[in-house]
């Protein structure tokens, strides 16, 4: 199945918007198309796992191949996903790098473009950067790893680190979770494993970047954090692939754990082309007065099916899920929350914010489960939808299952539509329509834009503006 | 140099409304335009700022010799038109300070930015001549103010924007006494012979302090009587059905 290295030839074809660029392949490892049991040895022998790994691997396969797609809930354009047309492991065989000198020049040159070692330089204290399966840049700032913070990609995570690994891998999120979080467990390769010791606060973000470089790939990092007694981190997790001619699968599993009175923010600004299946399961466990939010901005892709979750299995635990999603033209945002709540005085707040684009979709699908035995549990749900076009789509689901009158609960919605009237008067005071335009969503979402770090705020305004600019005259 | 409006006809939803207006306002004048509900001055000033909703069927109007018409919304702004809503629109999120800037930075060259000290410290500055308090920059244009407060947003975006010819659709309804005074000596701060105005208003009583240089009656879509300043009053005395009966006999 090896493929010949090609020559590296270090022109970026150019295409038109922000990260729609490719560099010619070169992997060492090429898994081939389509999935078996093969395939599975084929990533195992590559990555040298481990035989809990391995066996770990081929059990999730065959839930995988047993589960049926969720299409009586779910959209029918996941049928179109044709599973024998994807590559599921592409690498050069190269070990990630801890200093961008040392990284190939063509992969070096797509992180610069993607901006990478420079909001390192300016405010992260450690990135991983991924091309395709593999790390190809992997670093820590020295004052952090100093306070034993662990931040590493997965398959360094479960072999040098198998005691913290594996009490909690496959735990948060089980490979039957559903068909995705199977496909992922059993071909998994590259995310984060961040551990972060009793009493510290890390200060500043640690960042990931996903980048998928080849065509018919399926990109299948798998991330765990573990947050231990009293310590703090934020993690932001960026990611683009270029626009290819046929689909291209990203499907991811993170699982979080925040132990007693930790705080873990999980925050997301993704831009994936728009041929992209984005089919990505994420949830965190709570423990005793410990707090997990999911700040999530999806832009692009053709689906997104991404509902971040909160166990909050600790009395006093915290969930929250601040979520922006911009559906454009062709693409369906199927986004979401999931909040369990599992102990007494638990709270849990979901704020979504969605706007469709031209013929874009997007859809609210939330979860909210209160049990009768507990008491005290607070959810708040709002989630808002902003109608561009009079083509463009919103649909709702909540689904809230509250048992007992021990509870608060609220639940608002709204859809609105940018009114011509909005965007005359605009245009009288010199703003192009897709100048107006791009205020009015900027506008829409302000208050959720805040809760991201400055840099990123600045950077989804200017993916706002990008996606705008397309969409109007 | 002049906004030139000739033999204006415009309608909606196929319903004529403007029906062969003429009218010149020369730069450096203040002309005014009174007239009964319905007689066509919303829609007048709409047309000229280009809304989509009205079909101008013919006629043509020229800003400094360049046709209007030939413009879309954004650029008749940019060119130096401007309209004072008689119901400005809000724009939840979005604060009064950015939109400024934005509309301020759409008329920078292309590759240049607003300076951000020089343009904040002038707002301040105009806000403080309108009274307006200082917790409006942050707040979400229109949204949620009064009546008032919108018409003094206007003038400062007015002020802001320093227009060549500005149109001023009703600034006076909805305002006290004290703001209608505060709202007049900001517009009188901008005149200047590099702008015209044409103040819109139903009542005489904003021309008390925009005195104006003349006055144009409109009846059902047409100027139908143009004079100085004393013709506001003698509006005032005999009430509209004073034009329409002058129409209906000559
Ligand atoms: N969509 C419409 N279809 C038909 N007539 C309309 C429409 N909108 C406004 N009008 C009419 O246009 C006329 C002029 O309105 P307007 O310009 O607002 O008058 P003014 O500002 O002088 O009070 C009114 O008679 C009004 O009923
Ligand atoms: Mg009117």
């Amino acid at each position: 199945m090896d493929k010949e290295s090609q020559t590296v030839t270090a022109i970026a074809e150019e295409k038109d918007t922000v990260g729609d660029f490719t560099f010619p392949e070169r992997n060492k490892f090429d898994a081939g198309y389509g999935l078996s049991e093969a395939t599975v040895d084929y990533i195992c022998d590559v990555k040298n796992d481990p035989d809990w790994v391995r066996d770990f691997r081929k059990k999730a396969l065959r839930i995988f191949e047993e589960k049926p797609m969720p299409t009586h809930w779910a959209t029918k354009d996941l049928e179109t996903i044709n599973f024998d047309k994807i590559r599921y492991y592409l690498s050069d065989g190269e070990r990630p790098k801890r200093s961008w000198d040392e990284v190939p020049d063509d992969i070096k040159e797509t992180f610069e473009r993607l901006g990478i070692p420079e909001q390192e330089r300016a405010f992260l204290a450690g990135v991983e950067a991924q091309f395709d399966s593999e790390a190809a840049y992997s670093n820590v700032k020295d004052a952090v790893s100093e306070q034993g913070v662990i931040f590493v990609n997965s398959a360094e995570g479960l072999k040098e680190h198998e005691e913290v690994f594996r009490p909690w891998f496959g735990k948060v999120i089980p490979s039957s979770d559903n068909k995705f979080s199977a496909l992922n467990s059993a071909v998994f390769s590259g995310g984060s494993f961040i551990y972060v010791p009793p009493g510290v606060k890390v200060t500043h973000p640690l960042q990931a970047y996903f980048r998928i470089n080849s065509e018919n790939f399926g990109q299948f990092e798998r991330t765990l954090i573990i947050v231990d007694e009293g310590a703090e981190l934020t993690y932001m997790e960026g990611c683009t692939a270029p626009k290819f001619e046929t689909a291209t699968l990203h499907s991811a599993v993170v699982e979080l754990v925040a132990m007693k009175d930790a705080k873990l923010q999980y925050i997301t600004v993704q831009n994936w082309s728009s041929n992209v299946f984005n089919l990505v399961t994420k949830r965190g466990i709570a423990h005793e007065n410990a707090e997990v939010r999911w700040i999530d901005c999806n832009i692009g892709s053709r689906l997104t099916m991404k509902y971040p979750g909160v166990v909050m299995k600790g009395k006093g635990a915290r969930g929250e899920v601040v979520s922006i999603a911009l559906a454009n033209d062709g693409q369906h945002q199927d986004t979401g929350a999931k909040m369990i709540h599992a102990a007494d005085n638990t709270t849990s707040n979901v704020v979504s914010k969605s706007i469709s684009v031209g013929e874009g979709r997007s859809t609210y699908r939330g979860q909210v489960h209160i049990p009768k035995h507990l008491k005290g549990c607070v959810n708040n749900t709002e989630c808002d939808a902003l109608l561009i076009n009079s083509k463009s789509k919103t649909d709702t689901y909540p689904a809230i299952s509250v048992k007992g009158n021990k509870h608060a609960t609220q639940h608002e919605a709204s859809v609105s539509q940018v009114s011509e009237e909005q965007i005359f008067y605009m245009q009288q005071r010199g703003l192009s329509e897709a100048e107006a335009m791009s205020l009015s969503v900027n506008g829409f979402v302000n208050d959720l834009v805040r809760e991201f770090p400055m840099e990123y705020s600045v950077e989804l305004k200017r993916l706002i503006d990008l996606e705008m600019e397309g969409s109007v005259g | 140099m002049s906004l030139l409006i000739t033999d204006l006809h415009a309608a909606i939803d196929g319903t004529e409304i403007l029906k062969g207006l003429n009218l010149e306002v020369p730069k450096g004048e203040v002309h005014a335009i009174m007239g009964p509900n319905g007689s066509g001055k919303s829609t007048l000033a709409k047309v000229l700022a280009g809304h989509e909703d009205y079909q101008v069927t013919s006629g043509s109007v020229s800003m400094d010799n360049q046709d209007l018409f030939a413009m879309e919304v954004d650029e008749r702004s940019r060119a130096g038109f401007f309209l004072a809503f008689q119901y400005p629109a809000e724009i939840p999120g979005v604060s009064n300070a950015n939109f400024l800037r934005a509309a301020l930075q759409a008329r920078m060259p292309k590759g240049e930015d607003l300076d951000a000290v020089e343009f904040y410290k002038e707002m301040r500055d105009k806000m403080g001549k309108l009274g307006m308090d200082q917790k409006f920059t942050g707040r979400a244009v229109n949204e949620g103010f009064s009546g008032g407060e919108k018409k003094r947003n206007e003038i400062l975006q007015l002020m802001m924007l320093a227009p060549s010819y500005a149109v001023l659709d009703e600034t006076d309804s909805g305002l006290d006494i004290d703001a209608l005074k505060v709202v007049a000596e900001g517009v009188n701060t901008m005149r200047s012979p590099a702008r015209g105005f044409l103040v819109i208003t139903h009542y005489q009583r904003l021309l008390d302090y925009i005195v104006p240089d003349v006055v144009h009656v409109m009846a059902d879509g047409k100027i139908v009587k143009t004079g100085g300043k004393d013709l506001a009053l003698e509006l005032e005395e005999k009430g509209y059905d004073w034009v329409k009966e002058e129409l209906v006999t000559s």
